[in-house]
């Protein structure tokens, strides 16, 4: 039986009695807490397999749990609730209950590979936290996170004219996260920098946002990769289950 | 000391809010009598935001920039930004290591109309360590006109250049090669045009970059344990190698000011416009207008650009 530090120890799994003697032996109060028995039967055997599918997910069978990834993790040591070897755990055993309480930060990784730097057994952890995100929001226990919408904006651009343009991207990503465009120290910063910048390279920037940078000859390549992003969809769905059901992607 | 030219992958970043990295590296290379030849229509590279929608199509889009390099008869494609980097030297491996990324890569040049790029065939390199390779610190402190003397640095590489380490074969290989848990190609460039480094032990820290906009609050935290970091260590500037490193130190620099009230002082520069500056080019000339950061009091007061 494996043990599940962190469940077992949550508020609501912990009993703690005013006035308790046993075998003669006072054990009233917070410092001797006892922990509810509890059996778990909810595996689900297919969690690992189901990451494991997707990309970035492939090694994680390779983790033995060292921690070193979540030692080196920046984004840990901000809040240390975002765990990458605890979440590789969870996802090994098959808790999926456990995993889904998290499904609001693991989205964080800035992909930053300090734990693919450190990681002695080439899990490549950032790739995990990438495939769990995506595997949460598959499943419909998210929605599509900020990042996530990101990064489809720029692969939209970067697939339909083999080049992104800054500003179109930054217009297009506010207006799909319902911010608004005009962020307080977004205007700060344009203040700043258009006092003293010619009007020459102005034009110029603004030209490149109305008339969008392409790739010459990009056609072929857009529908090429139209047609393997479209496999890549429908493998993943099928390794999923989620054929004519769920979100879409 | 080789100075045949090379050819130049400048990336979607150096056309937008990169601009003066781009015009920077161009100046600098002009003044040391070395060639760049623009890379053909090249594409995007795919930066931090493709691998998450498929990994494999990545490697397909950095495999179509080396496959115009190997076209165009450069054996040899320097990018200056850590991304573009990264991500070429990224496809450099899994083409050499995986097969599947070879089949996809093919399947997907053909369709595309285009020869499959052959691993192997380009070496590429970031714009530190061409400049390393082809003019050197002896080379560089032959031509300093204007020493950057005084000038406290602390040198930050970000994520992308010594991360993950795989990717990277040529580096930790002992002295003279560049090593991924303390780099210091920038810092070794610097100092032969002058500046005082100030031991930085945040150079290869995460600035955040990947959530810029999406998590800015993270990124806000992240920049600004940088900045007040370098402030600490007794720096005037930190130096840049990658222009996604650089809007966001930027960036978030003004954000905290304007939403966190934690205002910093420490100026941030491209090492091309410093290198630029020692070497007699005007901060104008190098792009220092261009920078979020306003550092021409600082330059002005050190008789520099
Ligand atoms: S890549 Fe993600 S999980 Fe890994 S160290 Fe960086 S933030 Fe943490
Ligand atoms: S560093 Fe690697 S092996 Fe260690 S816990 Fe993290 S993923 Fe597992
Ligand atoms: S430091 Fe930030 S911008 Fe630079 S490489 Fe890392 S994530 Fe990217």
């Amino acid at each position: 039986m494996p043990i599940h530090e962190k469940s077992l120890i949550r508020p609501e799994n912990l009993i703690t009695h005013e006035e308790l003697v046993i075998d003669e032996v006072n054990v009233s109060g917070h410092w001797s807490t006892f922990i509810q028995p509890r059996v778990v039967t909810d595996y689900d055997e297919r969690l690992q397999e189901e990451i494991a599918a997707l990309p970035g997910g492939e090694n994680i069978h390779r983790c033995w749990q060292c921690g070193s990834c979540t030692n080196s993790c920046t984004v840990n040591a901000i809040n240390p609730d975002f765990n990458p070897r605890y979440w590789i755990y969870l996802i090994r055993l098959g808790m999926k209950e456990e995993l889904v309480r998290d499904k609001e930060i693991i989205w964080q990784c800035v992909s930053c590979n300090k734990c693919t730097y450190a990681c002695p057994r080439d899990v490549n952890p950032e790739g995990v936290m990438k495939a769990t995100a995506r595997w949460l929001e598959l499943k419909g226990y998210t929605e599509k996170k900020p990042s996530a919408i990101f990064d489809e904006e720029f692969s939209a651009q970067v697939f339909a004219k083999g080049r992104i343009e800054e500003g179109r991207l930054l217009q297009r990503f506010f207006a799909r996260t319902r911010q608004k465009l005009l962020q307080d120290w977004l205007v700060e910063l344009a203040r700043r920098l258009f006092s003293r910048l010619p009007l020459m390279l102005m034009m110029k920037l603004g030209w490149a946002s109305l008339f969008h940078p392409r790739t010459r000859g990009w056609r072929k390549a857009r529908a090429a990769i139209a047609d393997y992003v479209a496999e890549c969809e429908a493998m993943e769905r099928q390794v999923l289950g989620l054929n004519g059901k769920g979100p879409s992607s | 000391m080789t100075n045949r030219p090379v050819a130049y992958y400048p990336g979607c970043a150096l056309e937008g809010t990169g601009h003066a990295y781009h015009r920077s590296t161009k100046e600098l290379a002009n003044a040391l009598g070395l060639g760049l030849v623009e890379l053909e229509n090249w594409n995007c590279c795919g930066a931090m935001e493709v691998k998450n929608i498929d990994p494999k199509l990545q490697t397909y889009l950095s495999a179509r920039n080396l496959a115009i390099s190997e076209k165009m008869g450069f054996e040899t494609v320097m990018a200056p930004c850590n991304g573009c980097y990264h991500n070429l030297k990224k496809a450099e491996y899994d083409l050499t290591h995986d097969k599947t990324s070879q089949e996809v890569v093919e399947r997907l040049s053909k369709k595309a109309g285009h020869a499959a790029y052959r691993a192997g065939s380009v070496r590429t390199l970031h714009v530190l360590e061409w400049l390393k390779e082809a003019i050197g610190e002896e080379g560089l402190k032959a031509r300093v006109k204007n020493s950057l003397k005084g000038l406290k640095v602390a040198n930050y590489y970000g994520c992308m250049y010594t991360r993950p380490r795989h990717i990277f074969p040529e580096k930790d290989k002992g002295p003279g090669s560049e090593s991924t848990s303390k780099p210091h190609f920038m810092d070794d460039l610097l100092a032969a045009a002058g500046a005082e480094n100030v031991e930085y032990p945040l150079k290869t820290a995460c600035c955040g970059g990947a959530h810029t906009l999406s998590d800015s609050d993270t990124s806000t935290k992240l920049v600004l344990n940088l900045l007040t970091t370098a402030e600490a260590c007794g720096a005037d500037v930190i130096a840049t190698e990658c222009p996604t490193c650089h809007s966001g130190l930027e960036m978030h620099q003004v954000r905290a000011e304007k939403v966190l009230g934690r205002k910093t002082t420490v100026k941030i520069l491209y090492f091309t416009q410093l290198l630029g500056m020692a070497l007699g080019l005007s901060a104008r000339k190098v792009g220092v207008h261009e920078n979020i950061s306003d550092s021409r009091a600082l330059l002005k007061a050190r008789g520099l650009g």
